[in-house]
């Protein structure tokens, strides 16, 4: 151990005047956060964190403290920092929580050394060091946490973005919303295939109208779609080609086969109906 | 030897492939298959694949090949019931079997080679009809 830190019994005596300008600290910065924790939710927070860190520091190793340690003074940050996330505040504004303890314990430090300048100088670099520390431990979680909040809507947007609806007997659609990559694709296929089986429907309809822009790459998907829809021995429509999208198609020079377009689903489903031989009639009046 | 059995059914025949396939197999069913075709004079093949569940692209081939072959025969191909496993897996081998006749069931398949061959009768009978003397069958 290099040196043996005050903190720990300067803490016990005088947590509640620490944690009083902490807080104090503390009001500034939530003041521009809108009102998004309550002082009461500040005060108990800043108190369990002063509580667990006298714990930790325990007989003066700042480095027990430190977040490379699973200690319970982390796993309260950890939790700390990921309800946060979850609530939407900014990752500085978790690490300030931190930081700002800063010139509170600082203050703090140089009443008790006094005169004592060496003795201080190592003080506040090694609190420094761990306040650093764990300031940038709190910021790690919040960026894991608000990574595991995109995979999760990633995978939602994912599944719900692939729904195959029956529009007739015999005639399934598909309507794409969002870009076609390979991901996409494999659950596209997948999920239309087996509905085929399911349904054993003749005609497969994708609806590529919320589809913002089709490039090769997109139109190999779709073609490679197509392929297993008509080797699975059901037809395959493509609807809902914009304007745009077909002058892209045409520039671009790729190549659809001999799949039907069609401009609208209307026209689309009106084909397959033709195909399977439904007939649709306007009541006379 | 393990063979695959090809029934006949009027004109057609039919093929049910219902173990694994591998390289062999597949060689003597296309050996098989085109002596058959031959001897029955069948006019329609009706592969059932239903039951397959894996493919590599030798197999794909192969499918592809005996309708080349049926066709060269004068009998059509109709390739039914594959699994959305196997569909994605030939695609992605890049295999789109190109030419090849497909149906979602047997019965659809049916329909399929039935329609075909009628098709071909309509067109040799109108051609006897509209013929005169040059062109005979």
């Amino acid at each position: 151990m290099a040196f043996a830190s005050k903190l720990g019994t300067l803490l016990l005596r005088a947590q509640a005047q620490v944690q009083q300008q902490w807080l104090n600290e503390l009001r500034h910065v939530v003041a521009s956060s809108n009102g998004r924790i309550s002082d009461a939710a500040l005060q108990q927070q800043s108190g369990e964190f002063l509580k667990l860190l006298g714990e930790a520091i325990g007989d003066g190793d700042l480095r027990a403290a430190a977040p490379a340690r699973p200690t319970p003074l982390r796993d309260y940050l950890e939790d700390l920092s990921r309800s946060r996330a979850v609530q939407g505040f900014a990752f500085d504004e978790t690490a300030t929580f931190v930081f700002s303890l800063k010139r509170p314990i600082f203050d703090l430090l140089r009443e008790a050394y006094g005169s004592d300048a060496e003795g201080l100088a190592t003080e506040i670099w090694a609190v420094s060091e761990l306040f650093d520390g764990l300031g940038l431990y709190t910021t790690k979680i919040y960026q894991r946490s608000r990574e595991d909040v995109i995979n999760r809507q990633q995978q939602d947007l994912l599944e719900i973005s692939t729904p195959v609806v029956k529009l007739w007997d015999g005639i399934l659609a598909l309507p794409v919303i969002g870009t076609l990559d390979s991901a996409r694709t494999q659950i596209v296929m997948e999920t239309l295939l087996q509905r085929i089986v399911e349904t054993e429907a003749e005609i497969a309809i994708i609806d590529i109208t919320g589809v913002p822009t089709v490039d090769t790459l997109v139109a190999q998907h779709l073609l490679k779609t197509v392929t297993a829809i008509r080797l699975m021995g059901a037809d395959c429509i493509i609807s809902g080609i914009r304007p745009q999208i077909a002058q892209t198609i045409v520039h671009l020079g790729v190549e659809l086969g001999n799949v039907a377009t069609k401009a609208t689903l209307a026209d689309a489903l009106s084909l397959a109906m033709k195909r399977t031989g439904a007939i649709v009639t306007r009541k006379q009046v | 030897m393990e063979r695959i059995a090809i029934l006949q059914m009027g004109k057609f025949l039919l093929v049910t492939i219902q173990v694994d396939m591998h390289d062999q197999l597949a060689l003597t069913l296309q050996d098989d298959l085109t002596n058959k075709i031959q001897q029955k004079g069948a006019k329609g093949v009706l592969i059932d694949i239903s039951a397959l569940e894996m493919v590599d692209s030798f197999i794909g081939r192969m499918i592809a090949d005996i309708s080349a072959m049926s066709r060269l025969l004068d009998a059509h191909t109709v390739l039914v019931g594959m699994q959305p496993a196997v569909a994605i897996t030939l695609v992605e081998l890049g295999l789109p079997l190109t030419g090849v006749r497909t149906a979602l069931n047997v019965e659809r398949g049916m329909r399929l080679l039935r329609a075909d061959v009628e098709a071909d009768d309509h067109e040799y009978a109108g051609t006897a009809e509209g013929a005169d003397g040059g062109h005979s069958h």
